[in-house]
């Protein structure tokens, strides 16, 4: 019973990670019906400028850079400040040109630009393990981890920390798309871009919105990744990257609740498979679970039942 | 074309659309297309399917750009306006095939009628909407995509009207509606008229179109072919024969 806790715990901690990841996903397919495949590597520099921003220096290209060392929760946000930019650059140089090109096209420039973030990211880092810092403030004076007790189950303060922190990112997020202006444009713009446009709504800047969000999302889940697995590394978003997209497919594309939903039911699959069936297999539960949701529902656990067109 | 600057001209005229060539691709859509709409006018655009109604439309709200020729509105030159600001400026479309937004709720789809009034009260708005549909204030909490056709054809009306616009320009709103219906959204067409509204009227129900219109263009295959009162197309024999089903 500790054991299951246990486990389920760390399902919850990982899949946290995926949904944060797959409301990139979630939210620029919704809009533009694009896979950004370059999520992953946005998740990935999430956690090399997290690490950038915590040590005095680091080599970057080669050279060694001074930095600020700051704190962890200072740094993640610079994190994801920058990385949201790179959201906004990667759209306007890769997709945006081919807004109107078929799908197939932005398609492959996004795995064109997956692999260039990956390149990009070994050139500047190094293609060996970076060392993320201990962030501190869960570590007790002797360097374990602190935690608190449930029945015989040890919960970190860590995990908690990293589920607290995703449920409240959720929820200001839900917040922000369901009340606010630019949240009602961009799900007007996600049914419709010419009747939005017609409205007043300026598509290419809520597609842009869109992307500063995601991509912004990726980083906090890389700051968070680096945090609990303590490494950083130019490879580290490809499979991360894939999960979090099944896990949006999972909740049902498009759909912002399905991306957390679809990536915390993901997290704890793959725990517990990993646990009590093998953890050789730990990336295959994955795959298996989008092949039986592409067979047996195809739309998602929170697949939309309205039609999209009335 | 009459010049723009000229104050008599630009008073009276809220909508000059001089010789605009638009294409797709390689597909010659619209070949010269002019056209003028005054102040508290209804002013309809007949033409058979194809013949580039909807795209002289899209093109003065700013949905597609032409090559050449000119739109003025209100006085000032909006060829190469983008559609978001369009509406900003008082222009207003209600799109073929109404494109409500099925997956938010007909109170949203009319908050987003007024996007382009970030920041006003919009209380006022709708009620005066919801008089004019009484239905939409029925069903202002369900889904737009739940609605009948007739209810859907109402709320894209007002969310047009939403914006509060100079020119309102409603793009086939008879379209797959029972006759009985078709009477009603013209009533409230007239209605709205009545109030002060200039329109621009694009249907293909030609008849019913004109009754109620004081001018009418025909279009076809990209080009005007007739203009006239609507009552003297309603009685050119042409116009009978090839659009009001005469035999």
């Amino acid at each position: 019973m500790d054991y299951l806790i246990q486990q389920l715990l760390n399902g919850l901690m990982l899949g946290s990670l995926y949904a944060l990841i797959a409301v990139g996903y979630t939210m620029v397919y919704g809009i533009i019906e694009l896979i950004n495949f370059a999520f992953g590597e946005l998740f990935m520099f999430g956690a090399f400028i997290s690490i950038a921003m915590m040590v005095d220096s680091m080599a970057i290209f080669g050279q060694q850079v001074n930095f600020p060392g700051l704190h962890f929760l200072l740094a993640v946000p610079i994190a994801m400040a920058v990385v949201a930019g790179m959201g906004v650059a990667i759209d306007r140089i890769a997709y945006r040109p081919l807004r109107n090109a078929p799908r197939l096209a932005a398609l492959i420039s996004a795995i064109g630009m997956s692999i260039l973030l990956q390149n990009v990211a070994q050139a500047m880092f190094g293609s060996s393990q970076v060392f993320f810092p201990d962030i501190g403030m869960f570590t007790s004076d002797n360097g374990l981890p602190k935690y608190i007790t449930v029945s015989n189950a040890q919960i970190t303060y860590l995990q908690i920390f990293v589920v607290a922190v995703t449920v409240a990112a959720m929820l200001i997020l839900n917040f922000f798309v369901q009340r606010t202006r630019i949240g009602r444009a961009m799900r007007a713009a996600a049914q419709d871009k010419s009747t939005s446009a017609l409205m007043g709504v300026n598509v290419n800047r809520v597609i842009a919105i869109t992307f500063i969000i995601g991509s912004a999302m990726g980083a906090l889940a890389g700051g968070m990744y680096g945090a609990i697995y303590h490494f950083a590394k130019p490879d580290m978003g490809f499979i991360p990257g894939l999960k979090a997209f099944i896990a949006a497919v999972l909740g049902g594309i498009g759909n912002i609740p399905g991306a957390f939903l679809g990536g915390i039911t993901l997290g704890v699959i793959e725990s517990l498979g990993s646990a009590y069936i093998s953890s050789e297999y730990r990336d295959a539960f994955a795959f298996v679970i989008l092949i039986l949701l592409l067979i047996f529902k195809p739309s998602g656990l929170l697949g939309s039942h309205i039609s999209e067109k009335a | 074309m009459a010049e723009v600057g000229d104050s008599s001209m630009s008073e009276a005229a809220l909508l000059l659309v001089d010789d605009i060539h638009v294409y797709y691709g390689n597909i010659h859509a619209l070949k010269g297309v002019s056209l003028e709409i005054k102040r508290g006018e209804i002013v309809t655009l007949i033409g058979a399917n194809g013949a580039g109604k909807s795209t002289t439309l899209n093109s003065i709200s700013g949905l597609v750009r032409p090559r050449s020729g000119a739109i003025h509105y209100d006085g000032r030159d909006i060829t190469n306006v983008p559609a978001h600001k369009t509406v900003t400026l008082g222009l207003s479309q209600s799109p073929e095939g109404r494109k409500i937004f099925p997956r938010m709720s007909v109170r949203e789809n009319l908050e987003m009628g007024a996007f382009s009034r970030s920041g006003q009260n919009l209380k006022d708005d709708f009620e005066r909407t919801y008089d004019l549909f009484p239905v939409l204030r029925e069903r202002r909490n369900q889904p737009g995509g739940t609605l009948s056709g007739g209810e859907q054809q109402m709320l894209a009306m007002g969310r047009a009207l939403m914006a509060q616009p100079k020119l309102l320009m409603l793009d086939e709103p008879s379209m797959g509606l029972a006759p009985m219906l078709v009477e009603k959204i013209f009533e409230i067409i007239q209605e709205i008229n009545d109030q002060g509204m200039t329109i621009l009227l694009v249907e293909q129900n030609a008849n019913v179109a004109l009754e109620i219109s004081h001018r009418g263009y025909v279009m076809e295959t990209g080009t005007i072919v007739l203009t006239a009162d609507s009552q003297a197309l309603l009685s050119n024999p042409q116009v009978q024969e090839a659009y009001l089903g005469a035999a």
